[in-house]
């Protein structure tokens, strides 16, 4: 167990030099900040001056390399838009992607798994026939339209939730929460609904395939002679065992709602890291850019770990034998 | 072009008059009861501002937006804009960009500044005059006192003058010719100029006042250093003069702003509150305006404005601003870099630079592409701009059949290929102007490659020259036409001469004309050389104009704001109903 998570550590660093070595040596095309933090009658002189203050002069594999050093050490140098220390920002943004995250994988699982369930079940009804007809346009409709046709409903039409921001927040620590006030609650429903559809629909269709195969499986059959109820079989035997792959997939999905979150955020304008990261990269703001690549792959690392730490505690198989479980 | 949406006006001939001083502005009103208020102490020395301080500071700025005692003021209102970008900093000096300087201008106070005509009015300068060619004598406003309630007096005057000369300040524009200030008394200030400076005046307008106590406490006596590895103070709290005090800055979120009662001016408004927000997608912009959770939006797509002034809960305000767009051709180079023509450089004869102005029909993309939002133009500078006449708005006709036969006698019947570099988010619809010329410019045999790209790939090509056509935008800071002569028409040369001339275009005429403007004081004079000037290089089309751009403003029905040249919005003349 212990060398495994070691060996995943291993393997996570890896993955997130190779993140950061390609970001980097993409930066070169991004573009020249510098001709945006400086006024138009600013010299050439003054121009490589801040160049060179900045060491953008350097050639990539230097910037990286001073970036690497810097990073060990927690500092990720400092906001060529803002002025303000990239760590500091990314603070402040966390919370709000965290939540906004959250909230969305948490309707995926309340609302996918269920409804995976009722269509595995009721297979024939006309209503799992819309569910999942419904479904398919969820996994094809693109975000931003998605939250737009959302905005257009909820908030224009309907005037009933804010098209736009987090609303009221709380301060708790370095925390800022808009869980404790009712505008904070309203405000997240539309951004969360937007970057949950695809997990929704991905789950439910993932559920559904999921029983339907357990329950054609012989321990089900016997469970039914046993004459036990219904709600026992589907519930107690036959969903605890559709459970592993949704947990990987939920795991693999919850990585990706943060990274995708870019664009609900962009939509919403939801001050998180994905917002923060668009407005980077238009102003070629190296900084930030490199920190948030080298941050969501971090994510996706841990998340990836936890997901692996999970099956232990899920497939007792797995607490036996590390490899060759046989699977479904 | 970096004055991003800032736009600089003023009707012609209205700035320095050295032999009739202002007379002292009727704004100031000894006897306003609220001159000090009886919130002085909520009105605490800004703070860093903290997470866990933040709810206690909206709480104090609900407490102050709804207790004031401001007796025009029957209820509070506040007024919610948006528009795409947030403001960069709070500091007066470090950003001169154009929303940047409109959320300044609600804390901050320059000297002089600008009514809602762009007319030239005493602010924090009472009155002034020029006791020798250098020096003009500056009369301050008494009792007014800064946000934190220290009282305003010529040291802070002097010490925001040398601020904003830093190296580090992005004003410099403004402080060109400015060599110092210097204290006479409390309420009297000095300020040199290297030499006679015909725009100092206007100058000032833009170099905002800040409190040096404050600054040398907080340890910001120098505007924003890309070297220093931390944030400065300044940027993100505020502690000016001016008619708002900033309550809360969350970037990318939101900056609350809140009335100043102890405001020594007259505010024809009923705002208490001000909420700028960033929103960035346009649909979500509109959405927010439409649903009524925003007052105004400063930057409507133009696609959007048609159907936002048929909306009858929506108005749309328009207003021209002091920004031109236009065509540049590399005139300078013997081959060009980016075209099929080898050995020579087809933009160096006139002959070609006549043809293509002949097949750019400028009142189609003003129709088709602008939606009627654009003035179509001859000029190289706006209306607003000092040393703009009428007769400099005579543009040929389009005439394809004659351009053909001049591309024909310049040894070109069969046209020739060339790449145009565009921009793609600067100016309004600028890609699809682009694309528009490529058009056009094809019925003369002019094979287009349209080189479309971010501004922040964008500029830095064109400040390379590495560019053989290109689109550009200018907007005019100092509201003289010597602004654009200098930068971008003459010969490029050292200093400011020909900066941004990445067309190459040189006419020794032209260069000699510009450099009897750098000093020459007499308005009438600078009049003629300006036209002079701009007349010889129309007919050399050293560039090709295109259109000065129209802003629109969307906003509910409710709210009534001034629409300045500049684009600005001031709260402090916008009603809420």
């Amino acid at each position: 167990m212990l060398a495994f998570i070691i060996q995943r550590l291993l393997q996570s660093i890896l993955v997130m030099l190779t993140v950061g070595f390609i970001a980097f040596s993409l930066f070169n095309f991004v573009g020249d900040p510098v001709s945006l933090m400086l006024p138009p009658e600013a010299t050439q002189a003054d121009r490589d001056e801040v160049r060179k203050s900045l060491g953008l002069d350097q050639p990539f594999y230097v910037q990286f390399g001073t970036f690497l050093g810097n990073a060990v050490q927690g500092n990720f140098g400092i906001s060529l838009r803002l002025g303000r220390p990239v760590s500091q920002l990314l603070v402040e943004r966390l919370p709000a992607t965290l939540e906004l995250a959250m909230t969305a994988a948490v309707f995926g699982l309340l609302i996918g798994i269920p409804m995976g369930v009722y269509t595995a079940l009721k297979r024939d009804k006309w209503t799992s026939k819309v569910l999942l007809t419904g479904s398919l346009v969820g996994v094809s409709l693109p975000n931003f339209l998605i939250g737009i046709f959302l905005i257009l409903i909820f908030a224009v039409w309907l005037g009933w939730l804010p098209s736009f921001g987090r609303g009221e927040t709380t301060a708790i620590g370095f925390w800022t929460t808009g869980f404790l006030t009712t505008e904070g609650l309203k405000a997240i429903i539309l951004p969360a609904i937007t970057l949950g559809f695809y997990p929704i629909t991905l789950i439910m269709r993932l559920v559904r395939a999921e029983m339907l195969e357990v329950l054609r499986t012989d321990y089900i059959k016997f469970a039914r002679a046993r004459g036990l109820t219904n709600n026992a079989v589907h519930f107690g035997h036959a969903l605890k065992n559709t459970l592993v792959p949704v947990i990987t997939i939920t795991g693999l999905q919850l990585g990706a709602i943060i990274a995708f979150a870019i664009i609900t955020e962009t939509v919403f304008q939801w001050p998180g890291m994905g917002l923060l990261f668009i407005q980077a990269v238009q102003f070629a703001d190296i900084p930030v850019m490199a920190a948030y690549l080298c941050l969501i792959g971090f994510i996706f690392v841990v998340v990836n770990l936890v997901v692996d730490l999970l099956y232990f505690a899920v497939d007792p198989r797995l607490r036996v034998e590390r490899s060759g479980s046989g699977g479904h | 072009m970096f004055f991003n949406r800032t736009s600089f006006s003023i009707s012609p001939f209205n700035g320095f008059n050295p032999s009739k001083p202002s007379k002292p502005s009727k704004l100031f009103n000894p006897f306003n009861p609220f001159h000090r208020t009886i919130h002085a102490d909520l009105a605490p020395a800004p703070q860093p501002f903290r997470a866990p301080s933040r709810l206690a500071c909206m709480v104090a700025a609900a407490i102050i937006a709804t207790s004031l005692p401001l007796a025009s003021i029957t209820e509070a209102k506040t007024f919610r804009w948006a528009s795409q970008g947030d403001v960069l900093t709070m500091d007066p000096h470090a950003q001169n960009e154009g929303l940047n300087n409109a959320i300044s201008d609600h804390v901050y106070e320059p000297l002089l500044n600008r009514g809602k005509t762009m007319a030239i009015e005493p602010c924090l300068a009472l009155s002034w005059t020029q006791i020798n060619p250098t020096t003009t004598r500056f009369k301050l406003r008494d009792k007014v006192t800064f946000h934190d309630g220290t009282p305003f007096t010529a040291d802070d005057v002097v010490f925001s003058i040398t601020r904003a000369g830093e190296k580090t300040s992005n004003f410099g524009a403004y402080m060109q010719g400015i060599k110092e200030a210097k204290k006479v008394d409390n309420l009297t200030v000095d300020i040199i100029t290297n030499g006679p400076a015909p725009t100092l005046l206007d100058q000032l307008t833009e170099i905002r006042v800040m409190s040096r106590a404050w600054a040398t406490k907080y340890n910001v006596t120098r505007p924003q250093d890309f070297k220093n590895k931390e944030e400065t103070f300044a940027a993100r709290n505020a502690n000016g003069t001016g008619a708002f005090i900033l309550r809360a800055r969350e970037p990318d979120v939101k900056t609350v702003l809140v009335a100043n009662s102890n405001w020594w001016g007259k505010r024809d408004s009923n705002v208490t509150e001000v909420v700028y927000t960033p929103i960035k997608q346009d649909a979500t912009r509109i959405s927010a305006l439409i649903s009524g959770e925003i007052d105004l939006v400063l930057d409507p797509p133009v696609q959007d404005v048609g159907s936002l002034k048929a909306n009858p809960a929506l108005k749309v305000v328009e207003g021209n601003e002091n920004r031109t767009i236009f065509l540049a051709m590399d005139q300078g180079r013997n081959e060009l870099q980016y075209s099929n023509v080898k050995g020579k450089n087809p933009f160096k004869d006139v002959r070609v630079r006549q043809a293509m102005l002949l097949t750019v029909d400028i009142n189609a993309i003003q129709k088709t592409v602008m939606r009627g939002l654009s003035l179509p133009t001859m000029s190289m500078i706006a209306p607003q701009v000092r040393g703009y006449s009428k007769d400099l708005e005579k543009r040929p006709a389009v005439d394809t059949a004659k351009a053909k036969k001049l591309m024909a006698d310049a040894g070109y019947p069969n046209g020739f290929e060339v790449t145009l570099d565009c921009p793609n988010n600067r100016y309004i619809n600028d890609e699809r102007i682009c694309t528009a010329i490529a058009g056009m410019l094809s019925k003369i045999d002019i094979k287009i490659k349209l080189n479309s790209m971010p501004r922040v790939t964008y500029f830095p090509k064109i400040q390379n020259i590495d560019s053989s056509f290109h689109l550009y935008g200018w907007g005019v800071p100092t509201f003289d036409s010597l602004y654009t002569l200098q930068s971008v028409i003459r010969t490029k040369t050292s200093g400011g001469d020909g900066e941004q001339n990445y067309s190459g275009y040189s006419n020794p005429k032209v260069d000699a004309l510009i450099d009897q403007l750098k000093t020459e004081a007499d308005l009438a004079k600078r009049a003629t050389i300006t036209r002079e000037a701009l007349l010889i290089h129309q007919a050399d089309v050293g560039h090709i104009p295109l259109h000065h751009q129209i802003i629109p403003w969307a906003m509910r029905k409710n709210v009534t704001v001034v629409h300045r040249a500049d684009n600005r919005v001031f709260a402090k003349w916008a009603m809420v109903n």
